[in-house]
């Protein structure tokens, strides 16, 4: 039974030249040597992963089982993160909300609180994935997965999050904005992982938003994503900006430019024309099938502009609220 | 190379089974288990022919290693009927012509009932989002919606 299924895909390979012949046969690629570990605390975790160097931490996997079925080389201890409670609890305590790196985005979805203080980075947060995934992606394995098209770091990024990080030497704190470094490549050190992730609750006037283009309505990747966060002064004037743009550069790009363009000025007319340019500009993007750089440089403006916009207008129905 | 062995609730009955560490949740229960209804599509997440719930939450069980099931509640498709009596949502695929090939059928299964688990009364559009997850190459979708909407009316009647 399992001869003659083997023997199926074998066929499928020669006739079918979607399947290089070089292809591993994908049922078998996960039936391995890889052992499976579980610990239960962020001690344990880093314990294991001092012990075995060639170990790899997963939350939802969603983006480490498809790389292992396509070829990357598989870990010898896959190290699932998921039963370690701090890893996926959601608490606030004063003005900081602290968020496990392996919570589903779905809980991060559900969350009243979230929602309310950090609108864009939700939204950026369901944009992941089907209903199937978003049980199981995470903001911590988005971020360390590096690449330059995830949806939920330049939303991190505007926020001022912070990342807790777990390792040999003990626990640090880092901006989110550190943690990727290039494409699939992080600054996290040898048996390191994300603890979870810290962010302010935002001051008075201020909102966030995220906009993500895609070639259809739902379950692609992002072409550009734009994430911007205001804050307006008592005047209706932008006393603070963050822009962010993702899948334009290796990694994730803030746009200072635009950011200045901004401050001291209503997030309108010239204003917006002048963060629209600086967007542009910021980008180094590359050819794709899913857009080239000419028409990536355009829509990072446009998304910039449109997020911008966005963020002012929730900022402003804040009103004087804390 | 030792085994795992897993204990578990699946689709209601207790359940136990050894496996691989590497082993994919979609691959024990198909081949531990014996339980066939979830298929293996692309292996990568993207088409939701391996849908399952596990402690409440749809997911892809190609993308789930068989050991994160030690404890869990896990329903396929084969837990949807009591008896011979098939769930709505199965009833109304059937009395729809929702399928032709089959294969994508018992994700769609799983993930519309999922989703009128959450939100009983769903637009259309609610339902084309909500199943976003699961492609079928057969139908072109709408009977599978239809369906979907007629089962959810149904149920609420």
């Amino acid at each position: 039974m399992q001869d003659s299924r083997v023997d199926s895909v074998d066929i499928l390979q020669v006739s079918n030249p979607r399947f290089r012949s070089d292809r591993p046969d994908r049922r078998h690629r996960m039936l391995s040597a890889m052992k499976y570990a579980s610990p239960t605390t962020v001690a344990e975790a880093v314990d294991l992963l001092d012990s075995e160097p060639d170990a790899r931490v997963y939350a939802g996997a969603t983006d480490l089982i498809p790389q292992i079925r396509a070829g990357r080389p598989e870990p010898a201890v896959m190290v699932d993160l998921k039963r370690i409670e701090r890893l996926c609890a959601v608490s606030s305590r004063g003005s900081t909300y602290t968020v496990g790196a392996a919570t589903p985005t779905a809980d991060i979805c559900a969350h009243d609180g979230l929602a309310a203080a950090f609108p864009g980075l939700v939204e950026a947060s369901g944009l992941i994935g089907s209903d199937q995934i978003q049980s199981r992606s995470s903001w911590g394995g988005n971020l360390a997965n590096a690449s330059p098209a995830a949806d939920t770091p330049p939303s991190l990024i505007v926020n001022d999050a912070r990342a807790v990080i777990a390792g040999p030497g003990g626990e640090r704190t880092v901006a989110a904005a550190e943690v990727a470094t290039g494409p699939g490549i992080t600054s996290l050190g040898g048996g390191e992982f994300i603890v979870e992730f810290e962010l302010d609750e935002p001051p008075a006037r201020t909102a966030d938003a995220y906009l993500r283009l895609i070639p259809r309505t739902e379950m692609d990747i992002a072409v550009v994503g734009a994430a911007a966060r205001v804050t307006l002064d008592g005047d209706g004037k932008v006393s603070a900006a963050a822009i962010a743009l993702a899948a334009v550069a290796p990694t994730v790009v803030r746009v200072p430019g635009a950011e200045a363009a901004l401050i001291g000025n209503e997030p309108a007319g010239d204003a917006l024309a002048a963060v629209e340019a600086a967007a542009s500009a910021a980008t180094n993007p590359i050819d794709d099938k899913r857009g080239t750089v000419a028409y990536r440089r355009q829509v990072a403006g446009v998304l910039a502009r449109r997020a911008v916009s966005i963020a002012a207008e929730r900022a402003r129905e804040r009103g004087g609220q804390s | 190379m030792s085994r795992v062995h897993v204990t578990c609730t699946i689709n209601g009955d207790p359940a136990e089974f050894l496996c691989d560490g590497g082993q994919t949740l979609l691959d024990a229960l198909r081949d531990e288990v014996g339980l066939t209804g979830a298929k293996e599509g692309c292996g990568t997440g993207d088409c939701g022919a391996c849908s399952v719930v596990m402690d409440g939450r749809l997911l892809c069980s190609c993308l789930v290693l068989a050991p994160e099931a030690e404890g869990a509640t896990v329903s396929t498709v084969e837990g949807m009927a009591s008896g011979d009596d098939l769930h709505p949502l199965q009833q109304c695929f059937l009395e729809g012509a929702a399928l032709q090939c089959g294969v994508c059928t018992p994700g769609f299964l799983v993930a519309a009932k999922a989703l009128l688990d959450r939100n009983p009364h769903p637009t259309e559009t609610e339902v084309r989002f909500g199943l976003a997850g699961n492609l079928c190459r057969c139908t072109g979708y709408d009977k599978i919606v239809r369906s979907v909407l007629a089962a959810a009316q149904r149920l609420s009647g």
